[in-house]
């Protein structure tokens, strides 16, 4: 359909630098995202994957270049950048007494005009997107009344309903960004396998492009295109699971002793206790 | 799938809960004007009313002199009292909202402090008696003090921070609450003679003289109501905090400015007309939430409704209770708060504590 034209990349990020009260977090971070691709930005706490993506969502100040779809996110107004770039943070705010339906409504915050009120349109785009995501017996339950897992898959409601334009669907592919920090850092093993492969799912029928930050490493090899590893403000490695997850990166840059093996579906790293024994 | 068939109901304000606020507001204010030193029969009081309207003549088989009484003497206090009621209320829930904090209340940002400031001040010059009634300059004083107290703690809460988060401001506010109250105390000492007539107003009343305290307040409170109630989707969209409400494409601090300019206005009017009065902001709002729903598209205008009609029914029990004698319409607010709050602070789980 459009090989006529090379894409512009969802997300093309040149030389960033993001200070936070005067203490630099990214000291010049270069990437390139692919529409519909899923990248991992991995590296050790403090390494800054979440400011990374807090910049890419427009929420911290920056120097450098950010472009999503070829246009410089300083160039969007907040609305036109909500509804091209969601975000679900680590731990997002659970607003008491909140029921889903009324939260996934949150995300068409982005099409409501100023003071206005979520039309009938609104409203069916979210019940379709609780559909999706298995939600809609849970849609009059107060969110803080939901386990782990079903609060996840809320919190991606809300997300994808602030990607869904109104209208027939014929706008570009992968138009959607869905930036992902620590997505399952509260589930259990079952409900990280559970909310991934729906991530990953919907990144195909929804169109959508992925960025995560991830702690569990093997993890984080078995979903995503790419990995970056992160460490110390920069960007120290990049490519796909096998080329970055290997013993010798590990073990630099995480101060780590790590076994990799190869599994299925990329390499599993497995932490390794240094021998204290004597 | 067995729930497709069933249709979404987003969180709104229902027909029958805006019909109770309705039937509350009705009610608190054909029964304000109907009892008092002379109880009258409240249909003739409810007919009196509808004839000021235009084109409309009910027999209403009460005397020229009660009719007096109903549309001159109580008419101008009870339409006070839904207008200050209201304006604690809609204050108070849009403070919690824009502050995410359950015990916000309207007096929050230094307007009470600077309204009592400004009111000790004008009745010390004794600007109290002469002008236009009994109140004379102390309402315009206590509006002056009130926003002063609000403009203070707005600059001092931008101050050192690039960032004015709600905490900052908070604290300015504390701040800004602390100073006031301290040259008012100095005032006061200077002044021991005004003591009594201070007091009179920190404690709050809907005393009126005529129809003079509705035309001060009436402005600021449509001004306040219309803007706040306007934003009542996005006080739900401030519930997620500032960074996720900007990534949903609202802009937090310019929302949050708007909305405290506006509810500060209207509380400043309605403290300057009516002053302190406890604990509306509070119970009212607090009380919607448990009963009706968490939505500020539900709380802000029962707010309004509620808030108008507990005003003139505490007012009622305030002129009654200890009739000939009144009580400060705050003694009855704080009387039923009081043990509400501490409700409030055993189902805090519910609130978002």
């Amino acid at each position: 359909m459009n090989a006529a034209h090379p894409v512009d990349p969802a997300i093309e990020i040149h030389d960033l630098r993001v200070a936070l009260s005067g203490v630099p977090i990214l000291r010049g971070v270069d990437l390139s995202v692919a529409p519909g691709e899923w990248v991992t930005i991995i590296g050790p706490n403090g390494a800054g994957k979440s400011t990374l993506l807090r910049a890419i969502g427009g929420l911290v100040a920056f120097t450098g270049q950010i472009r999503l779809h070829g246009v410089p996110l300083g160039r969007l107004s907040r609305r036109e950048r909500a509804r091209l770039v969601a975000t679900v943070p680590q731990n997002p705010e659970i607003p008491p007494g909140m029921a889903v339906l009324d939260y996934a409504l949150l995300g068409r915050t982005p099409y409501i005009r100023t003071l206005g009120r979520e039309s009938a349109a609104d409203i069916e785009i979210v019940e379709r997107v609780l559909d999706r995501l298995d939600l809609l017996p849970f849609a009059g339950r107060p969110l803080e009344t939901l386990s782990g897992g079903e609060r996840q898959r809320a919190f991606l409601a809300r997300a994808l309903a602030q990607g869904v334009r109104p209208g027939p669907a014929d706008g570009p592919e992968h138009r959607q960004i869905l930036l992902l920090d620590e997505p399952t850092s509260a589930l259990d093993i079952g409900h990280q396998q559970d909310v991934l492969d729906l991530v990953d799912e919907l990144r195909g029928t929804e169109r959508l492009t992925v960025v995560s930050t991830m702690h569990d490493l093997s993890i984080a090899g078995e979903y995503a295109d790419r990995l970056v590893l992160l460490a110390h403000g920069q960007g120290v490695a990049a490519g796909t699971p096998d080329e970055v997850l290997t013993e010798e990166t590990l073990g630099a840059h995480y101060g780590a002793r790590v076994r990799v093996t190869r599994g299925e579906h990329g390499p599993l790293v497995i932490p390794v206790r240094t021998s204290t024994r004597r | 799938m067995r729930h497709k068939d069933t249709h979404l109901r987003p969180s709104r304000l229902t027909a029958g809960a805006f019909a109770a606020g309705a039937g509350a507001v009705v009610a608190a204010t054909v029964l304000g004007l109907a009892l008092g030193p002379v109880s009258l029969n409240p249909l003739g009081v409810a007919a009196e009313v509808l004839n000021l309207l235009p084109g409309v003549d009910i027999p209403s088989g009460l005397s020229t002199q009660e009719a007096a009484i109903v549309t001159q003497l109580r008419l101008p206090r009870v339409v006070l009292g839904l207008i200050v009621g209201a304006m604690l209320a809609l204050a108070g829930a849009c403070y919690q909202g824009v502050f995410r904090n359950p015990l916000a209340d309207p007096y929050l940002l230094g307007v009470a402090a600077g309204a009592g400031l400004g009111a000790t001040v004008a009745v010390a010059l004794g600007l109290s008696g002469s002008g236009s009634g009994p109140g004379g300059l102390v309402p315009a004083f206590a509006f002056a003090g009130a926003l002063l107290g609000v403009f203070l703690a707005y600059g001092l809460g931008a101050v050192g921070t690039r960032v004015r988060t709600p905490t900052t401001l908070l604290l300015a506010g504390v701040a800004v609450v602390a100073f006031l109250t301290a040259i008012q105390t100095y005032v006061l000492q200077r002044n021991v003679e005004t003591i009594r007539e201070v007091y009179t107003f920190i404690l709050g009343s809907l005393v009126t003289t005529g129809w003079a305290e509705v035309r001060l307040a009436l402005p600021y409170a449509l001004l306040a109501t219309i803007v706040v109630l306007a934003h009542r989707r996005e006080l739900d969209v401030f519930s997620v905090g500032d960074e996720e409400a900007s990534s949903l494409g609202l802009h937090p601090h310019r929302s949050r400015v708007i909305l405290l300019v506006a509810a500060s206005l209207g509380t400043a009017a309605a403290v300057s007309v009516a002053g302190l009065i406890a604990f509306v902001g509070i119970v009212v709002p607090h009380v919607i939430r448990l009963v009706a729903g968490t939505s500020y598209r539900i709380i802000l205008p029962l707010s309004v409704l509620f808030g108008g009609a507990f005003l003139v029914v505490s007012d009622l029990l305030a002129r009654t209770v200890l009739a000939p004698s009144e009580l400060p319409i705050g003694v009855i607010t704080a009387f039923l708060g009081a043990p509400f709050f501490v409700l409030v602070l055993r189902t805090a789980k519910r609130v978002g504590l």
